[in-house]
């Protein structure tokens, strides 16, 4: 089990996609160390970066301590294995994961699990904008997986998700599961506005309390609770919207009622 | 400089050289007849292929459309990029490469000559600024002269004469290479929310219809004596059904031509040889393509062929890219050029697995092979719409063999496969007519010259791969032939060793060709017309032409018109 410490603060963006249980594995510390890694624009061992030395007494595959919030695309590709970070880290994390369990006890960065189709990704703090959402213009979002935030999400989550599952238990920002095509977002607390903008399949799942809701998107139904994964349900009652009828999408977005007691002019429509 | 490229098996169909074994020698940018051997640096060549170096007929590389395309597909650059090294620079894209990368490609394939199709004559010097970057090729654009409305007035009143001194001056200001129709009198009606469906409909505000458009342009380009023929994107391009329109099409000029010469190219002939009354009955139409063809000798094609890959769709046919937006939900950008064209933008990912795209696939194949005479059917893939340009090793396999046909066969779309035509046919083309279908052809079609020969007097592009024909069967070996395509051992352009084992050894610019058409008397430019600048375009008449210096290198090829 390999621990990493970071040896001094980054001034700028390190890109480590070395660093995955995948490529570690059947490594000594000394090879470890003289994997490549770019520092701005410079090419440096990790060894350079990170003290490395392996442990007996941690569980994950990988531990990270300290701030490693200027490194860049953690656990990219990774297929199995388990990685922890204690403490904030960079953008990209879990980028096109197939496996596997990233878990974060700190802050993230924007495109966490951004394209992943499978595994795990756990964050105990806040995350920025674009969680699970690919790469600028694709269209090929999350296609498995689950993440969970336990903190408060920024914009744009979930974007042109295609299946898996997003679980948000803080506030989330603006266009909650734009463009989504299928799976599941939940929100537990608040949301800013236009979520579920564009989309086309899946549900959103807002607990809390929103603005408005998109003009394009028709009241169905009140249902007293949503699903929101097997063995997991939200306790409503819930507005059951459709939409959005501008992409002829015909995705669901539950507000829960009580918490919005402006949107029960809706209610006349039913 | 002097180069000696000896002991290669040459294939040079336009000197009707066939495989034999010989030397090729280079004085000064030109093949010569003999050059001092001591003196000379020389290529070793042996078991190796000697072809000129290759032609692109169509293929959209710079301009507006293009550079849209790259701005709105980011993802497209995010996989496919080149670092900068010594010799050349970085650059990025996978179906919209920034132009050095684009002329590094296709320098590495050994082509050397590239035509863009596509111009809408307000976005000329957009055009040759992105072609002037453009390195590794020559190069020349055809401005698109369906649509404009002085094409459309004076077609209107029949004063051929006066079109053809406007059309001169016209690739004059834009520093032109020939006619490009897209959908003709669709592109106004676009303007206007609507489109025309078939070659006889009126053409909203002009009465006149696309045949006219046609067949004026083809008697203009006939009257300048130009050296390609008119390059025609045929109406309802796209559509269930079409293969009909583009028969009809051929059908209109079949009267026009003479002395056994080419009247018309129709351009992307995959898209426009669709078969079927919709998306569900769709079929091939190549059959019915292939036998008009191959009973006339006015007409010339390339096929656009499908690759599947994610790629970048772009034309001047603003409808058609709306009802591909529509099909596929995908961003799209369109937009409307004044008085003069349309064009659209839409990403498009081709798959195997679907029945459509499958059949497009075959399509391509089906016209390449069913056309019996290789110098009149090209291979493009009209890069982007139907593929990247670096895919054409892939098709060169699949046409020189079965095997090779087959093995793809198995991976697509299994109604697609039963249905096709494609495994009743046995012919495989060997190197020679591989040589026609990449450059002779492209080049005789064109009218270049210098271009896509090795006679004595012609520019020193040669392209050399390494395969050795009498070794290797290109039908069972199509992996070799794929690779030895795709990077060419030596590329020559202008007498100069550009490239070497794929690898780019010397960067160097092309020339930009364009054609000086010399009238009896000049356009009549008057009052009137400039007054329709000021009216109508947002461009003063003034500063609408694209003058020399806008061209790196410039290359003007002087035609004598016959008005």
């Amino acid at each position: 089990m390999i621990v990493m410490r970071p040896l001094r603060e980054f001034r700028f963006p390190v890109t480590a996609d070395c660093v995955t249980p995948d490529i570690f594995e059947n490594k000594t510390c000394k090879e470890i160390e003289e994997l490549k890694v770019w520092e701005g624009n410079k090419q440096k061992r990790l060894g350079d970066l990170f003290k490395i030395e392996e442990s007996d007494s941690e569980k994950a595959n990988i531990t990270i301590y300290g701030d490693v919030s200027k490194i860049r695309r953690i656990g990219s590709c990774m297929k199995q294995g388990e990685i922890a970070i204690q403490g904030n880290v960079g953008t990209h994390v879990g980028e096109e994961m197939r496996g596997g369990k990233i878990t974060v006890y700190g802050n993230v960065g924007g495109w966490a699990g951004s394209m992943m189709k499978n595994g795990t990704i756990e964050i105990h703090g806040n995350t920025s904008d674009y969680l699970g959402a690919p790469y600028r213009g694709s269209t090929q979002g999350m296609r498995g997986g689950r993440i969970i935030v336990h903190g408060n999400v920024g914009s744009e989550a979930g974007t042109c998700m295609r299946k898996g599952l997003i679980k948000i238990y803080g506030d989330a920002g603006q266009f909650v599961g734009f463009h989504m095509i299928d799976g599941t977002i939940y929100v537990e607390k608040n949301c800013e506005e236009r979520a579920g903008a564009c989309m086309l399949g899946g549900k959103v799942i807002i607990g809390g309390s929103v603005e408005s809701v998109l003009p394009t998107f028709t009241i169905d139904s009140i249902k007293p609770k949503a699903k929101i994964e097997e063995d997991e349900t939200a306790n409503g009652p819930f507005y059951v919207f459709l939409g959005d009828i501008a992409e002829e999408g015909n995705g669901k977005l539950y507000v829960h009622k009580e918490k919005n007691p402006h949107l029960s002019q809706f209610e006349r429509f039913l | 400089m002097e180069l000696l490229i000896r002991n290669g098996y040459v294939y040079d169909p336009l000197t009707g050289v066939n495989g034999d074994k010989m030397d090729i020698a280079i004085k000064d940018g030109k093949i010569v007849e003999k050059i001092d051997e001591a003196k000379a640096r020389k290529i070793d060549a042996s078991g190796m292929i000697v072809m000129p170096g290759g032609v692109d007929i169509h293929s959209h590389v710079a301009g507006s459309e293009v550079n849209t395309g790259r701005l709105i597909r980011p993802e497209d650059h995010f996989k496919d990029f080149e670092p900068k090294t010594a010799k050349t620079r970085s650059g990025v894209g996978h179906s919209v490469p920034s132009t050095f990368t684009t002329g590094y490609r296709y320098a590495r394939m050994g082509y050397t000559t590239v035509m863009n199709p596509s111009m809408p004559p307000l976005e000329a010097k957009h055009t040759h600024e992105e072609l002037s970057d453009t390195p590794m090729v020559d190069k020349a654009t055809y401005p698109l002269l369906g649509d404009w409305w002085f094409s459309l007035e004076y077609l209107r009143n029949g004063d051929l004469e006066e079109l053809a001194r406007h059309i001169a001056w016209m690739m004059n200001c834009t520093k032109g290479y020939a006619i490009k129709i897209v959908n003709p009198g669709g592109l106004e009606a676009w303007g206007r929310g609507s489109n025309v469906h078939s070659l006889d409909d009126q053409v909203p505000n002009f009465r006149i219809t696309p045949r006219e458009i046609i067949r004026g342009l083809c008697k203009v380009n006939k009257l300048l004596n130009l050296p390609h023929t008119i390059h025609v994107h045929t109406n309802n391009l796209g559509m269930p059904g079409n293969y009909a329109t583009a028969i009809e099409t051929m059908q209109c000029v079949e009267d026009l031509a003479s002395e056994n010469k080419p009247a018309i190219h129709i351009t992307h002939c995959q898209f426009c040889a669709f078969k079927g009354e919709d998306w569900r009955t769709f079929e091939s139409g190549a059959e019915e393509i292939a036998n008009y063809v191959n009973c006339r000798s006015h007409v010339t094609l390339d096929m656009g062929q499908v690759v599947f890959s994610d790629t970048t769709t772009m034309t001047a046919d603003g409808p058609f890219q709306y009802d591909l937006y529509r099909l596929t939900g995908h961003k799209w950008a369109n937009h409307d050029v004044e008085t003069e064209t349309t064009s659209g933008i839409v990403p498009f990912r081709y798959r195997r697995k679907n029945y459509v795209h499958a059949t497009q696939w075959t399509i391509g194949l089906e016209l390449a092979l069913l056309v019996r005479d290789p110098w009149k059917i090209f291979l493009t893939t009209d890069h982007p719409n139907a593929g990247p340009f670096t895919s054409y090793p892939r098709i060169i396999a699949w046409l020189m063999s079965r095997k090779a046909r087959e093995a793809t066969m198995k991976r697509i779309h299994k109604r697609a496969a039963n249905r096709c035509l494609l495994p009743s046919i046995d012919r495989e083309l060997d190197f020679s007519e591989i040589a026609i279908v990449t450059r002779a052809g492209q080049a005789k079609t064109l009218g270049l010259k210098n271009k896509g020969h090795l006679g004595v007097g012609a520019d020193a592009d040669v392209a050399i791969y390494d395969v050795n024909p009498n070794t290797t069967d290109p039908s069972r070996k199509y992996k070799t032939v794929r690779k030895a395509f795709k990077h060419a051992a030596y590329t020559v352009k202008g007498g100069q060793i550009v490239v070497k084992d794929g690898e780019i050894l010397k960067h160097v610019e092309g020339n930009t060709m364009w054609l000086d058409v010399q009238t009896n008397e000049p356009a009549e430019i008057n009052k009137e017309m400039k007054s329709k600048f000021r009216d109508y375009w947002t461009v003063e008449y003034e500063n609408y032409p694209v003058s020399e210096h806008y061209l790196a290198i410039s290359q003007p090829i002087t035609v004598k018109a016959n008005v």
